[in-house]
C-alpha cells in the first residue's frame, strides 16, 4: 500500500512538471494558433542557466531559478519576434516547420556551447525529505515543491486570464483576432506576452525536471516537451484546466506503467493511452466540441 | 507613400459632399472626410473615387445593392484594407499608414455584418475589452491585486453596466455572449463598440435579421446613442425604412462608385438610385 502511495505521489509530481510545460504549449496554441515545438528546448536552456548559476558561479538556488526565468522569458520573446512574427500571415504548416527548425537550432547551439557531456544538476532542495508512517514513506521536499509550484502556477494563470486586462485581451485574441484589433487590442503584443509567459513556465519546469532527474544534456527538453505536448492534447489543447488534468494523468500513468508493467514500455503505454483517448474523444478530455454550421 | 495621388491631395480639391452635412454641423469641421478614396482588388476597382464628409453629430447612411462595396468602405475606414488611392481624414488628421488598433484609438469603432463577439466571454467582459484602450495599462497591479486595480476594476464594471443599460442589458452582464439571443448579440456589438469611446461609430447592417418591432426600437436607440454621446454614426443598412427615417445624409454606392448623395427625399427621387435598385425603365 505504501509503495502504491509512493508511486502515486511520484506520479503527481512528474505530472505537475508535465502540466507546467503543457500550459506553455496550450496557451501559445490557444492564442497564436500554432504549435511551438521549440518549447521543450526552452526548458533545456532554463535548466542550463540555472545549472551554471548554481554550480559554476555558486549563486543561491533561488537566484539561479530567477535568472533562468528571466533569460528564458527573453529567449521566448526573441524567438517569437525573429522566427514566428514574420510568419503571422503564413500557413500554419510554415510556422510548424519553423518551430521544428528553432528546436534543432537551440539543441545544436547548446551542444556547441556546453558540449553533449551530461552535467550533473545540483539538488536545489538540499536533498531534504519528509518521513511519514515511522519512516516507511519518504517524500523528498523537491517532490512537494514541484506539486506546490504547479498549484500556485495554475491559480496564478487562472487569475491572470480571468481578471487582468491582458488576460482578457488574450481570450479575445484567441477567439477573434480581427475583431480584437478593431476593439483596440494590440494583437502582436498580446502574442508576445503569451510567449513570454510560456517561456517563463518552461524555465521553472526545467529546474524542477532536472532536480528530479539530474542528468542534463542538450536534448534533455525534447522528450518531456513531446510528452507535455501529448498531455496538452490529452487534456484538450487550448484549455488551461485541460493542460493540468492531462499533465497529471500522464505523469501518473507513466509512473504506474513503469512500476507495475515494464519500465521499458512505460513511454509506449503513455502514448497508447493517448491514442485510445483521442479515438473516443478527439478533442481531448476537456476540449471543446466545435460544431460546424452547415 | 510616394504615389502620384498624394501630390494631387495637396491641391485640396473642394469636396462636393459637404452639402449633406446637417445644418448644425456645417460650421464645424467634419469628423470624417474621404477624398478620392479607392481600392483595387487585382484589376477590380472595388471602390473608386469616393468623396464623403460626415458631420460631428450626423447619422449618415451608406446604401447600395449587394456587392456595391459598402463593407469594403468600412474596411478601408478601419484600415482592415489599406486604400490604394486617396485620403481619409479623421477629425482633420490624415490616417495614412495607421494600423487598425491606432484607428480605433483615434476614434473609429465598428460592428460587423456577421456578428463577431467574443462568444466565450461574458457580456460584461466583452464590453470591458472595448473599454481597454482608455485605461492605463498595468498588468502588475492586476496580478498583485493592488488597490489601484480594484478601483479601476470597479470603475470599468460600473461603466460597462452603464453602457449595457442603454439597451436594458445590464441583467445579462454575467451571461456568456454566445448564449444571448440574436437581437441581443447585435445590440451587444454596438455596446462593445461604444465602449472604445469612439467619435465615429460604424454600424454594418445593424437591423439585419430583426423583426419590425425590434427594428423600430433599434432606430430609437441609434438616435438616442447619437444624442447621448454626441457622436457621428455611419451605417450600412438594407432596411430602407430605417435608413430613410433616421439618416440625415445618405450616400448611394453602386459598383464601388457613388451614384447619389443627399437627404432621404432627394435619394428617393433620384432616377440613378431607382435604376440601380430596380433596373432601367423600359423606353416607350
Amino acid at each position: 500500500m505504501l509503495t502504491f502511495l509512493n508511486h502515486f505521489i511520484n506520479g503527481i509530481s512528474l505530472g505537475s512538471i508535465y502540466a507546467i510545460i503543457a500550459l506553455g504549449y496550450t496557451m501559445v496554441y490557444g492564442i497564436a494558433k500554432m504549435l511551438n515545438f521549440a518549447h521543450g528546448d526552452v526548458i533545456m536552456v532554463g535548466a542550463y542557466v540555472c545549472f551554471f548559476a548554481v554550480s559554476t558561479y555558486n549563486l543561491p538556488p533561488i537566484v539561479g531559478v530567477l535568472l533562468a526565468i528571466v533569460i528564458c522569458t527573453l529567449l521566448g520573446v526573441i524567438i517569437e519576434g525573429l522566427a514566428y512574427k514574420p510568419l503571422r500571415q503564413a500557413t500554419s504548416l510554415a510556422v510548424l516547420i519553423t518551430a521544428i527548425g528553432v528546436s534543432y537550432f537551440l539543441q545544436n547551439a547548446a551542444q556547441l556551447l556546453w558540449t553533449s557531456n551530461p552535467k550533473i544538476f545540483p539538488n536545489m532542495f538540499g536533498g531534504a525529505s519528509i518521513k511519514l508512517f515511522g519512516g516507511e514513506l519518504i517524500i523528498p521536499v523537491g517532490t512537494l515543491v514541484t506539486i506546490a509550484a504547479c498549484i500556485v502556477i495554475m491559480i496564478g494563470l487562472t487569475l491572470f486570464t480571468n481578471m487582468t486586462k491582458m488576460g482578457k485581451a488574450m481570450r479575445a485574441c484567441s477567439e477573434d483576432k480581427g475583431a480584437a484589433q478593431l476593439m483596440g487590442i494590440n494583437v502582436n503584443r498580446t502574442i508576445s506576452v503569451t510567449f513570454a509567459i510560456g517561456a517563463a513556465l518552461a524555465a521553472i519546469a526545467g529546474v524542477l525536471l532536472c532536480s528530479a532527474y539530474p542528468s542534463l544534456v542538450p536534448t534533455t527538453g525534447s522528450m518531456p516537451g513531446i510528452k507535455a505536448f501529448t498531455a496538452a492534447v490529452f487534456g484538450g489543447i487550448g484549455s488551461i484546466p485541460g493542460a493540468l488534468l492531462g499533465g497529471i494523468l500522464l505523469g501518473i500513468i507513466e509512473i504506474f506503467a513503469g512500476a507495475y508493467i515494464s519500465t521499458q514500455l512505460s513511454n509506449a503505454i503513455v502514448f497508447l493511452v493517448l491514442i485510445l483517448v483521442l479515438l473516443i474523444k478527439p478533442t481531448g478530455l476537456l476540449g471543446k466540441q466545435i460544431r460546424e454550421k452547415v | 507613400m510616394s504615389s502620384p495621388f498624394q501630390k494631387q491631395e495637396t491641391k485640396m480639391v473642394p469636396v462636393p459632399s459637404h452639402s449633406i452635412v446637417p445644418e448644425r454641423d456645417v460650421d464645424k469641421a467634419p469628423i470624417l472626410e474621404c477624398r478620392h478614396l479607392g481600392i483595387d482588388f487585382g484589376g477590380l476597382h472595388a471602390v473608386s473615387d469616393l468623396n464623403l464628409a460626415i458631420g460631428r453629430t450626423e447619422i449618415a447612411g451608406l446604401i447600395g445593392p449587394n456587392g456595391a462595396g459598402k463593407t469594403t468602405v468600412f474596411n478601408l475606414l478601419t484600415k482592415v484594407y489599406q486604400p490604394t488611392r486617396g485620403t481619409i481624414l479623421l477629425d482633420g488628421m490624415d490616417t495614412a499608414g495607421k494600423t487598425t488598433v491606432q484607428i480605433n484609438k483615434m476614434g473609429i469603432a465598428r460592428t460587423f455584418q456577421n456578428i463577431r463577439l467574443f462568444s466565450n466571454l461574458s457580456v460584461e467582459d466583452n464590453v470591458k475589452i472595448g473599454l481597454h484602450n482608455q485605461e492605463v495599462y498595468s498588468t502588475a497591479s492586476g496580478i498583485l491585486r493592488l488597490p489601484s486595480f480594484w478601483k479601476k476594476e470597479k470603475e470599468a464594471h460600473e461603466r460597462a453596466l452603464e453602457l449595457l443599460s442603454i439597451f436594458d442589458m445590464q441583467d445579462m452582464a454575467d451571461m456568456k455572449a454566445g448564449s444571448l439571443p440574436y437581437g441581443a448579440q447585435r445590440r451587444l456589438e454596438i455596446v462593445r463598440a461604444l465602449a472604445t469611446n469612439p467619435s465615429l461609430l460604424l454600424l454594418d447592417e445593424p437591423a439585419a435579421g430583426m423583426n419590425p418591432s425590434e427594428t423600430a426600437e433599434l432606430m430609437e436607440n441609434i438616435v438616442k446613442i447619437r444624442d447621448t454621446f454626441q457622436i457621428a454614426i455611419l451605417l450600412i443598412e438594407h432596411d430602407m425604412n430605417l435608413v430613410m427615417n433616421i439618416c440625415e445624409g445618405i450616400c448611394v454606392l453602386n459598383f464601388g462608385q457613388v451614384i447619389a448623395k443627399g437627404t432621404a427625399a432627394e435619394i428617393q427621387a433620384n432616377p440613378a438610385v431607382i435604376e440601380a435598385y430596380l433596373g432601367k425603365k423600359k423606353e416607350g
